[in-house]
């Protein structure tokens, strides 16, 4: 196991958050603060509680995983598009490191980054609105598997993408439209029963019901589903990202 | 002794179809400095790439130390540092940042000492905290031979490294390629410049179209290739050589104005004072005479033009 490689691509991708520390963590931030204003304090307000719970405190869980999954896949498809622009990633290339080593060095501080968001977020939400946390170990274990998952995710498209407008469109054409339908704003059983229906092929769906479950105990689907699903992402992401190696895909000619 | 890099039958096709590599087989001898001739697009970028694990091969193989590229690849990679041609480096890092990062993804555990004397070796170290896209071209050049030099490679690729290199920071260059050569390095270097090779080779191979067309320690290359020519300016044109001096390795220009002669440089009798006591003994006066030295470069020339 190289370590030192680890380490050297993990802090070096750590450094360009901190660099553009506005961009990478102050923008999320603020922006998830506007929702709750918006959502939460201003029309939340004349909204009956969702199971249970407020609307403001419903929203907190959905609005985390919003921002987690979007950044997650954002930072890390960036991080190793970069370097295939610019060129320098022949260094990695000719490097005695492993393709595995080299995803955990990417993916990991993609990840970290992702779960520090999440975590200030929700010191933020604090603000704004009380909410307690039911399950803190599976709070925390779904905040780890979706940064870890949709880090993956960004990687691949960073890998795929030979131009800016792709490394945009995906996250702007799939990602953040299934983030919004992904039941963040709404319990899935308010919806017409079709469309109740329709929802469970998004996969966000999953994240979010499983997230709000560590929250408030209550949830759209079963959280063994949850769970599951999440597994399975990750499970063909890293498939992906192995195969992608494998075969030097988009990385040797 | 095993020499430090084995290539055989190497082949390379892109995947356009184009095969850049037509069967390589090379051996570089530990500690030398081994000059890449070729003109462009001959396949010299590509041969280092694929030793250097960027590049995969389509046939063929290759060891460096012993260590197969494939097989081995964790071990041949440790050992190897390469400067690539293309100036691709890091915008917005530090020049120290971008260093320490190339030693720790090679493996090597920091040491701050040795990258200081690196940065002060290449003229740098007045420019370590600055961010590498505020560099020059022959700077951002530099910092690249200090990332590869970060990890203390045995062996150093240097794909065309003074390309816009101003002529004295390539002296600079040269002395400190020297040096690492001293330390026991093996360098390997392809260059467009065979002054750079003349001057600092220890063995010269060329390549063309995708195969390596001679290879030969530099000594023995400008020797068995370095021919002199004598022009002689005649006072009045000739129709051809007198009979006279069928013996000697004559041509006459085309309007007859010019005889040249050509000769062996390194052998003791040239031949010239007879040559010259039978012209006048002949009554062919010449008005003026100049010798040329062929150089590589027209050697490397004249050899590439055979082949093709
Ligand atoms: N990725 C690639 N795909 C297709 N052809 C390539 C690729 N890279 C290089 N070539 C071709 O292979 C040949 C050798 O290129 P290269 O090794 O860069 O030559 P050199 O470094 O000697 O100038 C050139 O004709 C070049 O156009
Ligand atoms: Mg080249």
């Amino acid at each position: 196991m190289n370590l030192h490689a680890i380490k050297a691509i993990y802090v070096f991708e750590l450094a360009r958050t901190w660099r553009t520390l506005f961009q990478s963590i102050a923008g999320p931030v603020i922006s998830t603060s506007l929702y709750f204003i918006v959502f939460g304090a201003a029309i939340g307000g004349r909204f009956a509680s969702v199971e249970g719970v407020s609307y403001g405190a419903f929203l907190v869980p959905g609005l985390v995983m919003m921002s987690v999954l979007t950044e997650s896949v954002s930072n890390a498809s960036f991080g190793i598009y970069m370097p295939r622009y610019s060129g320098t990633i022949y260094e990695v290339l000719s490097a005695p490191i492993s393709a595995f080593e080299t995803v955990i060095g990417y993916v990991g501080a993609a990840a970290t980054k992702s779960v520090i968001l999440g975590t200030l977020i929700l010191l933020t939400a604090r603000l704004f609105v009380d909410f307690s946390i039911a399950h803190p170990f599976w709070m925390v274990a779904f905040l780890v598997l979706t940064s870890v998952t949709f880090s993956l995710l960004g990687f691949i498209l960073g890998i795929w993408a030979d131009g800016w407008e792709k490394l945009q469109i995906v996250p702007m054409l799939i990602v953040t439209p299934l983030a919004f339908l992904g039941g963040s704003f709404y319990s899935i059983s308010m919806l017409p029963p079709f469309w109740q229906q329709v929802t469970l092929f998004n996969p966000v769906v999953y994240l979010v019901s499983g997230f709000r479950w560590s929250f408030y105990g209550a949830a759209d689907v079963p959280v063994a589903l949850s769970l599951a699903m999440t597994a399975l992402m990750l499970v063909i992401c890293l498939a992906v990202v192995w195969w992608i190696f494998r075969t030097g895909y988009k990385l040797k000619s | 002794m095993q020499p430090i890099i084995e290539i055989r039958g190497l082949e390379k096709t892109y995947a356009s179809g184009f095969q850049a590599l037509k069967g390589v087989d090379l051996d570089i001898r530990r500690g030398e400095i081994f000059a890449l001739l070729g003109p462009n697009g001959a396949g010299k970028t590509t041969l280092i790439s694929i030793v250097c694990g960027i590049v995969r091969a389509t046939a063929g193989s290759v060891t460096v130390d012993g260590h197969d590229i494939v097989r081995d690849w964790r071990a041949a990679r440790s050992l190897i540092g390469l400067v690539p041609q293309e100036l691709t480096t890091e915008a917005f890092e530090s020049v120290w940042a971008t260093v320490s990062f190339s030693r720790g993804l090679f493996g090597k555990p920091p040491n701050p000492a040795l990258i200081e004397r690196i940065l002060k070796d290449l003229s740098l170290w007045d420019k370590k905290d600055t961010k590498v896209m505020a560099l020059s071209g022959g700077m951002k050049r530099r910092v690249l031979i200090a990332k590869a030099l970060s990890h203390e490679p045995r062996v150093l690729f240097l794909d065309e490294p003074t390309a816009g290199v101003d002529v004295e920071l390539r002296r600079g260059m040269w002395e400190m390629i020297g040096r690492l050569r001293e330390s026991g390095v093996t360098i390997i270097l392809t260059t467009h410049y065979i002054e750079e090779a003349e001057e600092m080779a220890d063995s010269i191979g060329v390549i063309s179209g995708g195969r390596i067309i001679l290879v030969e320690e530099k000594a023995a290359l400008m020797e068995k290739l370095g021919k002199r020519l004598l022009t002689l300016h005649l006072q009045s044109p000739l129709d051809a050589i007198p009979a006279e001096l069928a013996g000697y390795p004559l041509t006459l220009s085309d309007d007859g104005r010019e005889l040249v002669y050509s000769f062996d440089s390194q052998h003791e009798h040239t031949g010239i004072a007879g040559l010259l006591r039978k012209l006048g003994d002949h009554g062919i006066d010449f008005t003026n005479l100049r010798t040329e030295e062929s150089s590589l470069e027209e050697i490397f020339v004249s050899l590439v033009k055979e082949r093709a």
